[in-house]
Parts: structure tokens; sequence; C-alpha cells
């Protein structure tokens, strides 16, 4: 029979470490189901049955995040055969209060005491035998760094399972609250496992709102309920949640007298260093430095090189033309061998492509976060932040999109609340990345005499989206009234171990591969065939002309949506939907339509924005801005938008990710051209004028109106029963 | 009685009582901030805002207008 070990943990308690100790390379990474928060799965190294769950790292378990639930839902739906509870050592008082919580759940538990090496190391000793009798489960001492203990640990829960051990909690709250408790699972008796009554007792008497939704009680029943808590409650002066809590820590505060004796020092290590790097001077230089590195090796010096390696000589320059004379060899149809070449290895190229430049990234990122410095970049970035709606964290994820986009958006995983790594996801693409360079320099050379703003201005733009986009959507029901507080814990500094920044850096990696793989191949195909297939003179078939494409036949049939924002035709309109490959080919395609000599891309890159002609016809100033504008803030390339979809998880959010921006831009766009006819008298007021303004009242209305408020959905239901 | 947003860096304080209520109440009190919990308010970040504390011998980042719920003495 397999046993299943669910290991349970606060973050930052070296949960990630002992797991990699445990399972080794037996590991499946994926998501929760539907959310965007990670799950991991492995088998316990040397027992082919037995498999751990890696749960989310949690201080509660709470109704109110989103990762205490997928927490919650597991342990009572899935029954797990025993929970791996791994506690701080160093840090044991506020973790040990989810172990309160967890013992309460009906479930077997082990605990596993980890970082006793800095617990030693600190001069601090904790009775393990009493910590034991105390809180009604085995103890054993880890230190899952040096590997020491974890095994001991695993085992020691699969004994638990085989033997089918039970773990009673040994806390006990005040009489008042015990009575009550008591009163509640009487009342409730027949709606509740008896396994599991002291959790729901509990749970009730906090008016859980998730619990109570799952065990669906009468209505009478809740009555009596409410009757016994509010008699509670006004004995005791306090809310039934706060007087638990109180409850708990309480508890906790007479274990730890019992068993924990600290040995007062100076400062840490840690605390040394942190008066350095937060000092409120040094704070941003050091920041700034911090930044500049990583964004240096990780965007401009070692990365780009990488990505340079895979796209043009690995891909282009390698397998390219082998895999072509190959087909050529064996005499393949011209279609299949166009397909294969272009469209397979093209697309897998573009995925793998940003793959070495990813890992770089993430090794980095990886090792800010496994040293502790990720939560002060949070600290000293948070008051900008916050203010649109975003994390201290975004920072992050946005410098590293102004390279590209696509590790950008996956540098998201860092951010821990829900709604914050949304909308970071959503607007990360707004910055104007590397491949969006070319379209800028040939708009900036061509149409305005390379004049000096124009580049600086496509930031501003980017920056200017972030802001209104994080003001809008904070407004709105979707992401509005988050009612829970930023407190995060500042964990200790250490030394990052390089097995834990490899394998993390590794797991991210392979996990884009994966899951944005198929969307980019997928979307690649499609628009390599409709660009190479077409008809001509009534058959179908292979065009060598672009003019003759399905692409530009789809073109023409589009343009006229883009005639408000000045460029109505369906050249440009093919150029748009090429971008979505990658953006550079927006020139590149330009280029081939418009019959430039040579190669558009090159002759950007050149700087000889006088052979550009060609495509500078075409447009005004006033056209070609608008085109910029739309470019830059459209929907991002298929690698973005498959990273989108990787860190959403979600079909829905990430269409909406990509539709937010899409008609964003739309409308920017709109807004910029007709107000520019109308301001450059190039055309007098309009029905575009009107639109235009109306789109800018809806705009300004919705950056200033009042934001949604969610209301407090506590268990009023029964007030209004009682009322 | 003060906030906890009022308190000068350096100052160890004495939570007293906690405004607020549900996910805010619920989530600065599972961090261990409750009655009777000692507080040491340790720094500023360098824009002002959030504050450093320590709490149950760990540093905890809260942001003023949250710990403007925090009353101490």
């Amino acid at each position: 029979m397999a046993i299943t070990i669910a290991l349970a943990g606060n973050p930052n308690c070296g949960k990630t470490t002992m797991f990699n100790d445990l399972t080794g390379s037996n590991q499946f990474v994926g998501n929760w189901p539907g959310v965007t928060v990670e799950k991991k799965e492995g088998k316990l190294k040397g027992h082919k049955d037995v498999i751990i769950t890696d749960l989310p790292g949690i201080y509660s378990l709470s109704p109110y995040t989103l990762e205490e639930v997928v927490t919650r839902n597991y342990l009572i739906g899935e029954h797990p055969d025993v929970i791996l509870n791994l506690v701080d050592g160093s840090n044991i008082e506020r973790n040990l209060y989810l172990t309160t919580q967890l013992t309460e759940m009906g479930i077997p538990v082990v605990i596993a005491l980890n970082m006793m090496d800095i617990v030693k190391k600190n001069g601090d000793v904790i009775d393990t035998k009493k910590l034991s009798d105390l809180l009604g489960c085995q103890v054993i001492e880890t230190s899952a760094v040096k590997n020491e203990g974890s095994m001991e640990a695993a085992e020691a829960a699969v004994k638990m399972a085989l033997q089918g051990g039970k773990t009673t909690p040994q806390h006990v709250f005040s009489k008042p609250v015990e009575d009550t408790l008591d009163r509640i699972g009487e009342i409730a008796d027949n709606f509740i496992a008896q396994e599991n009554k002291r959790w729901y007792a509990v749970k009730l008497f906090e008016r859980d709102e998730k619990a109570l939704e799952s065990l669906k009680l009468p209505q009478g029943t809740l009555a009596e309920l409410e009757k016994a808590i509010t008699s509670c409650e006004e004995e005791l002066d306090d809310d039934s949640e706060s007087i638990i809590t109180n409850e708990r820590y309480n508890a906790i505060a007479k274990v730890i007298k019992a068993c924990v004796k600290k040995k007062r020092g100076g400062l840490s290590t840690s605390d040394k260093i942190d008066r350095i790097v937060t000092n409120r001077f040094l704070a941003l230089p050091i920041f700034a430095v911090v930044m500049f590195f990583v964004y240096y090796i990780s965007v401009s010096t070692v990365g780009d090189l990488l990505t340079g390696f895979t796209n043009d000589t690995l891909f282009g320059e390698w397998i390219s033309p082998a895999v072509e004379s190959f087909l050529v060899g064996i005499g393949c149809a011209d279609w299949l061998t166009g397909l294969i070449v272009d469209g397979i290895v093209g697309g897998v190229g573009a995925v793998l492509g940003f793959v070495p430049q990813m890992l770089v990234l993430f090794l980095m990122l990886c090792a800010l976060e496994d040293c502790g410095y990720m939560a002060r970049i949070a600290f000293i970035m948070d008051r900008i932040f916050r203010r649109f709606g975003l994390s201290g964290k975004s920072f992050i994820p946005m410098l590293i999109g102004s390279g590209c986009g696509v590790p950008g958006i996956m540098a998201s995983r860092t951010i821990e609340q829900d709604r914050d790594r949304k909308m970071t996801i959503m607007t990360t693409t707004f910055i104007p990345c590397g491949a969006k360079m070319p379209i800028v320099a040939l708009i900036a050379g061509a149409l305005f005499g390379g004049a000096w703003w124009v580049a600086p201005s496509a930031y501003f733009i980017g920056v200017a989206a972030i802001i209104i986009s994080g003001i809008i959507l904070k407004k709105t029901k979707l992401f509005a009234g988050d009612p829970a507080p930023f407190v995060m814990e500042l964990p200790q500094y250490h030394l990052p171990t390089v097995k834990n920044v490899l394998r993390g850096t590794w797991e991210r990696g392979s996990s884009f591969i994966k899951k944005a793989g198929t969307v980019i191949l997928l979307s690649s195909i499609f628009v390599w065939f409709t660009s190479s297939f077409g008809f001509v003179d009534g058959t179908f078939g292979m065009v060598d002309d672009i003019d003759a494409s399905v692409l530009a036949s789809i073109g023409s049939v589009v343009a006229p949506v883009f005639a408000p924002l000045g460029f109505g035709n369906w050249q440009t309109a093919v150029a748009t939907v090429l971008g979505l490959v990658a953006k550079e080919e927006v020139v590149g395609a330009l280029g081939t339509i418009y019959a430039v000599a040579g190669d558009a891309l090159e002759l950007v890159e050149e700087g000889a924005f006088g052979e550009l002609g060609a495509i500078a016809q075409h447009f005004t100033a006033l056209s070609a801005y608008s085109f910029l504008v739309f470019n830059l803030l459209c929907a991002p390339c298929f690698a973005a938008i498959g990273a989108i979809k990787r860190e959403m998880n979600n079909a829905k959010w990430t269409w909406f990710a990509i539709g937010y921006q899409t008609v964003f831009a739309y409308t920017m766009s709109f807004m910029l051209y007709q107000f520019g006819l109308l301001f450059t008298g190039a055309a007098g007021f309009s029905i575009g004028t009107a639109i235009a303004a109306v789109i800018l009242v809806v705009y300004l209305w919705l950056l200033f109106r009042k934001g949604y408020v969610e209301k407090p959905t506590r268990l009023r239901s029964v007030d209004t029963v009682e009322a | 009685m003060k906030t906890l947003r009022e308190i000068p860096i350096g100052q160890t304080v004495m939570v007293k009582k906690l405004e607020g209520e549900g996910a805010l109440k619920r989530r600065i009190m599972d961090m261990g901030i409750t009655k009777g919990t000692q507080i040491y308010v340790r720094k500023v970040a360098p824009l002002g805002d959030p504050v450093e504390i320590t709490v149950r011998g760990y540093e905890l980042s809260i942001r003023k207008g949250d710990a403007a719920n925090i009353l101490v003495e």
C-alpha cells in the first residue's frame, strides 16, 4: 500500500532543501489545480511506495490566502497518511503556531525540528524529549542543509503511518474556550466526522467561511452555534478568531518556557549584514549595484551571448541547414521541408532560444532568494510599487523585462501575493524589451530623422502603461479589496547552497520548456502556414510572395480595424501579426512586404535609414508613432504568451491578460492618432475625435473612481436569522 | 494609547489591542503579534515605509498603514 507524506511548514524553514534531500531527482513539479501555487511531489529515496507531497510554505491555516486554502483542501480532502511538519528550531515560537493547527486535523504528525545546526551555533538549547511530550508528537532533530536527520524524520513518519498512530493535540485553551468548543462539538455532532472533530469545532468557533461552506449546516444549528460563540466572545471581550489565535500563542509560550533555553547574545552575523544592506543611506545604492549586476549578467552579457548563440549559431547555422539538407537529400516535398525547417525547427528554436538566458537569470534569482536578499528588495521597493497595486518584488520582473519579457514574466514567481503576481505578469511586457528596439529604431530613424526623444519616450510609455494599468486594475473587482496586509518575514541571511540554487534554476527552466513550449510551437506553425500558403491563379498552394498568402488575405480583412489608428492597410496588419512570432519580425516583415532592397532589420541596425524610404513613405510621423505605440503595448510575442500561460496556470487569466494588453494598446493608439490629427490641424473634429474623447473620459473615470471594496464576508447570515 | 506607527526606532513596546477585523487582523495575529507581545521597532525602510520590527525572536516587515491598527504602550 502506498503511503503519502505531506511535508508542511512555514516559509523559510528549509522545506525545499529537505524535500530535495528526501526525494533526490525523483520529483514532479507542477501547479495545484487551477491556481498559480506550485505543487511538488516526489518519491522517498529507497522507498518505492512512499510519496512525499510538498505543501506550500504557510504560517497558518486561515481561510484567507490561496496557499493556506490549497493546503487545507489537500489535508482535509486527500487525507495524507501522515504530516511531516518542519519546524525551524531557530524561530521555534512562530513555527509552532502552525503545528498547533496541524495537530488538530486528525492526521498523525511527526515533527522535524530543523536548523539544529544554527540553534547549536547560537548556543541555544532545546529539550526535544520534553517538547515531544508537550506537543503530543514525535520530534526528530534535523539539519536539512547538512543532510542530517532528514531521512530519520521521514522514516519515523513512514513508521507512524504504517502503525496507524494517532496524534492528539496536547495544547489546551482556557476554560471558557474549551467549554464553548465542547458545546460546539455537541451542537454540530451529527455533521462532522469524529476524527476531525477538534478541527471543525475550532473552525466553527472561528466562524471560518470555508469550513461553514463545506459543512452546509442547517439554519437552526447555525443559530445555536452563533449563540454559543457570542456568549464566549462577550465573556472574553474579543472576537472568536482572535481569541483562538491568542490562546494558541499562549499555549506555545508555555511550551517554549519549559523546553527552550535561549542564550542572550549580541548581534548575530545576519543582523550585522542587515545593518549595512538595509541601512537608510546605503540600501538604495547597494540595491542599484545588485540590480545592475543581475541585469548586466543575465541580459546584456552572458545571457545575450548564450541567446545569440542558440538562435543564430545553434539553430541558424547548425541545426536548420543540417535538417534542410537532410530533407532535401531524401527528396522530401518542398512544403514539408518548409514546415519542418521554418515552422517546427524555427518554432522549437524560438522556445529554446530563451532558455539559456533564462537559466542564467534564474541562477541569480535563486541565489538572491536563497540568501535572503529577495525579501529585502520587497522591503526597500514596497513603498513605490504598492501605490499602483504591485509588490516591491515586481521591480525585478520589470527590470528583466526590459531585456526580455519571457524571463521577466517567469521572475514573477518570487511574488507571494496572488493578486500582485497576476498584475505583475499582466504588466511586465509593457516595458519595451530588446526585440522591440528595432521597431523603435526604425520609426525614430526613418520617420523622425533620428530624433533623440523617440527611444526614451518608448520607455516612458511602457512605465506609464504599467502605472495606469496598476491603478485601473487595482480598482476592479478582480484585484480590489485585498484585505490581507503586507506583513512579510525578513528571514536570516545565509549563504546560498549550490545544490538548492542549481535545482531551483533547473526546475524553472524545464517547466518553461514543457508548459510554454506547446503554445509557442503551435502558434509558430500556424503563422508559418498562413504566411507561406495562399491562392495563386485560383489554386491553393505554397507561395513565394507574402502578398498572395492566406495571412495577407486575413490582413486585408483585419486592416480596417487599424484604420482609426492611422495604419489601416493589410501590410501593417500582417507585420503586426508576424510580430507575435518575435517582435523584431515587425521590421523584417515591413521590409519584405514593401520590397526594401536588402534585409530591413540589418539596415536598421546599421542605421542606413535612407534605404528604408520604401517603408517610410507609407507612414506619416503621426501614424508611425501610433503604430509604434500599438506594437509596444499590444500582446507580446508567442514565447512571452507561453510564459504568461505557464505562470497564470489558467486559460481564462491568460486570455484576460492578452486581451487587456491588446485593448489597452488599441485605445491608447486610437486616442493618440485621433487627438494628434486634431491638434496638428491635419483634420477637423470628426467622429473619430468624438470616440477618442469618450475613451479618454472612460479612462479618467477608471483612474479616479472610487475603487471596488470587498465587503467582509463573515458569518452575518446567522445574525440576520436572529434579527 | 499609541499605535505602533507612532513608535520611534529603537523602542520596545507591548501590544495592548488589535483593531480591524477579518483577514487583516488575522494575518497580523498569525504572524505572532497578539496581546501582550513585546515588539521592538528596528528600522524604517529607506523610503520611509514599511518598518522592520522584531517580534517573537524574528524580523518582520510591516506597512505603517497596517501598524496603525496595533495599539501599544
